[in-house]
């Protein structure tokens, strides 16, 4: 299998990464190869077999009461964001 | 020792507790806090002797991304006066480092990326909470691949890690400055993380002992998230006994981990010396493939000799889908991580590109600045395996041949207790032998994915070396197993000294 320039550009697109054009041909050549590789699955008879999604099948999602737990931190928690004015996130304006 | 050690005349100045100190480091866990608790030494002056070994290493192996030098000798001193006081944990005034992917309250935590460079938890991981409430001292945070995706420790923003055996050669990852740090002794124990091999993998390479305990056992609570339905953390140490100690005090139920498992924690140290005979042991045909470095396979064959000689019946088992691990985990590990890695979107928390047009921009470049090659190769892996009309031929489909994977486990624990096998094809290569080609890179872990992926406890012990490089013999049990195989592991340890041999120049 051989990804184009275009399947590579629109992964990068719905994953919100930006490639810089010397990276494109280096990753349709190494996914190109992944994908061979894992490819490789399809040769395998898995009939009706479940498809596992967590290695401890049969435990179920634990609920929690539904009670406040949290307290209000937004202030340390804002103190990473790169950029917060009177406790909210700032981004570019998204509606005219 | 050291330098001074040469001029004779100054050893008459130093008092006999200096001397003592700098030899301090060649003991165990066990024997450090037994030396605390009898008040031999005192916390300040542990941490101060490893804080000098820390620093002296730092240029030659990079283990350390940030040292935490006020806040360990604080935190000395507070277990010193705790020790004093008699209320001490069992892991009073002991000094360990966390893996940086593990969150710590005002301490920066990078996970090895630029992305986030800047962060600064706002909580501890449970397992963070949980080792400090048991007395240890964190010294630092340790280098590691970034976002735990590598097996090499290259993938670091921060720069490789060099194995301590020989500092041309890669530790193994993506835990590799935990395990560098406990095999040159900065630190005699670690936290680390295994996803698809990075505590077992590194602990070969490094010639110590790693554990991944059974997925859920340990809380992922303030773990960078990678791929969640593998994603374990678990401990690197010189020997089975310290990792015993360790994860004792590291495991149990969290009602901040929806994952975690609500079992209790046996008393791992009580089972360590039970005796081997009658076990039945399964070597795994499957890993002893034409990947295999012969004299590795040696190794391991003297390994099982030994465990033999205690009493052990040794049989091969063959576990006929275990090969196909590698491709299902580069669907599974990559799609969790292309879900997972979304949070990093330059608006929350993490990096941020400089003058974003608009909001699509601010995103991807934020993203695109902030992860390396590797990071960025499996979050596109993800999206596509994930995407549209190719969901049911991958994703699904790799779930289906996990489930195959599984069964072979269950079969062969119908009759053996303990699976055995190399940790690694081969001993520690060289850095930049195995960065060009992705899928080279990803066969490091051809041993150790099938037990991430069913979930399964598993440990690796030195073993011997091949050509002046440890090799680790790995042992997998069935969930919750985690006694027996540690059990395993001590008894081998109580017959060989390959995990008492530190490199030279770190002795």
């Amino acid at each position: 299998m051989s990804l184009t320039r275009a399947q590579i550009e629109s992964i990068a697109y719905l994953a919100r990464l930006e490639l810089e054009p010397a990276e494109i041909p280096v990753y349709q050549e190494s996914l190109s190869r992944i994908l061979d590789f894992v490819g490789q699955l399809d040769r395998i008879d898995t009939g009706d077999v479940a498809p596992m999604a967590h290695p401890l099948e049969g435990l179920t999602q634990r609920l929690r009461p539904d009670a406040v737990t949290e307290q209000d931190r937004h202030e340390v928690y804002q103190a990473n964001a790169p950029q917060v004015a009177g406790g909210l996130y700032l981004v570019p304006k998204v509606v005219e | 020792m050291r330098r001074r050690s040469r001029a004779g005349s100054t050893w008459s100045r130093r008092s006999l507790n200096e001397v003592f100190l700098d030899v301090i480091h060649r003991n165990s866990i066990t024997q450090l806090a037994a030396g605390l608790r009898a008040k031999k030494f005192s916390s300040v002056e542990l941490v101060r002797a490893y804080l000098q070994r820390i620093e002296a290493s730092q240029t030659a192996l990079n283990a350390f991304i940030s040292v935490t030098r006020s806040e360990a000798l604080e935190a000395a001193a507070a277990a010193d006066r705790d020790i004093a006081a008699g209320r001490g944990g069992p892991l009073a005034g002991v000094p360990i480092g966390h893996k940086d992917l593990f969150c710590t309250a005002g301490v920066r935590t990078t996970c090895g990326s630029r992305m986030l460079g800047n962060f600064v938890s706002p909580y501890d991981a449970t397992v963070v909470a949980k080792l400090k409430a048991a007395g240890a001292v964190t010294l630092g945070k340790l280098n590691m691949d970034e976002f735990a995706m590598g097996s090499s420790n290259e993938t670091s923003y921060y720069g490789p890690v060099r194995n301590p055996w020989n500092t041309d050669f890669v530790p193994g990852g993506s835990s590799g400055g935990s395990a560098a740090a406990v095999a040159a002794r900065l630190v005699p124990g670690a936290t680390a993380t295994d996803t698809g091999g990075s505590i077992r993998q590194p602990a070969a390479l490094c010639g110590i002992t790693g554990m991944k305990p059974t997925y859920g056992r340990v809380s992922r609570y303030g773990m960078i998230a990678f791929a969640s339905s593998l994603d374990q953390a678990g401990v690197l140490a010189t020997s089975a006994e310290d990792a015993a100690l360790m994860l004792r005090e590291m495991a149990g139920f969290d009602p901040n981990d929806s994952t975690s498992v609500n079992t209790p924690v046996p008393d791992y140290l009580a089972a360590l010396d039970a005796p081997l005979a009658g076990m039945k042991i399964g070597l795994i045909k499957e890993f002893l493939d034409e990947g295999l470095d012969r004299e590795n396979e040696r190794r391991i064959r003297e390994a099982l000799a030994v465990l033999e000689r205690l009493g052990a019946s040794v049989r091969e088992v063959s576990l006929p889908n275990l090969p196909l691990s590698v491709p299902v985990y580069y669907v599974v590990a990559p799609a969790e991580c292309s879900s997972n890695l979304a949070r990093y979107d330059g608006v929350r928390f993490g990096h941020r590109c400089k003058d974003p047009r608009d909001l699509n921009d601010l995103y991807r470049r934020s993203r695109g600045e902030g992860f390396g090659a590797e990071v960025k190769r499996r979050v596109m892996t993800g999206t596509y395996v994930l995407s549209a009309g190719y969901y049911d031929a991958y994703y699904l489909k790799a779930q289906r041949v996990r489930q195959l994977i599984t069964a072979d486990f269950k079969r062969a624990f119908a009759d053996v207790d303990v699976l055995v096998g190399p940790t690694s094809p081969t001993p520690a290569f060289r850095l930049g032998a195995k960065t060009a080609d992705p899928i080279t890179m990803y066969l490091n872990d051809i041993y150790t994915i099938g037990a991430n992926l069913a979930g399964l406890p598993a440990l690796s012990v030195p073993c011997g070396f091949v050509g002046g490089l440890p090799v680790g013999l790995q042992v997998v049990g069935p969930h919750f197993a985690e006694a027996r195989i540690l059990n395993v592991a001590h008894r081998y340890q109580l017959e060989t000294d390959w995990h008492q041999k530190s490199p030279e120049g770190f002795a």
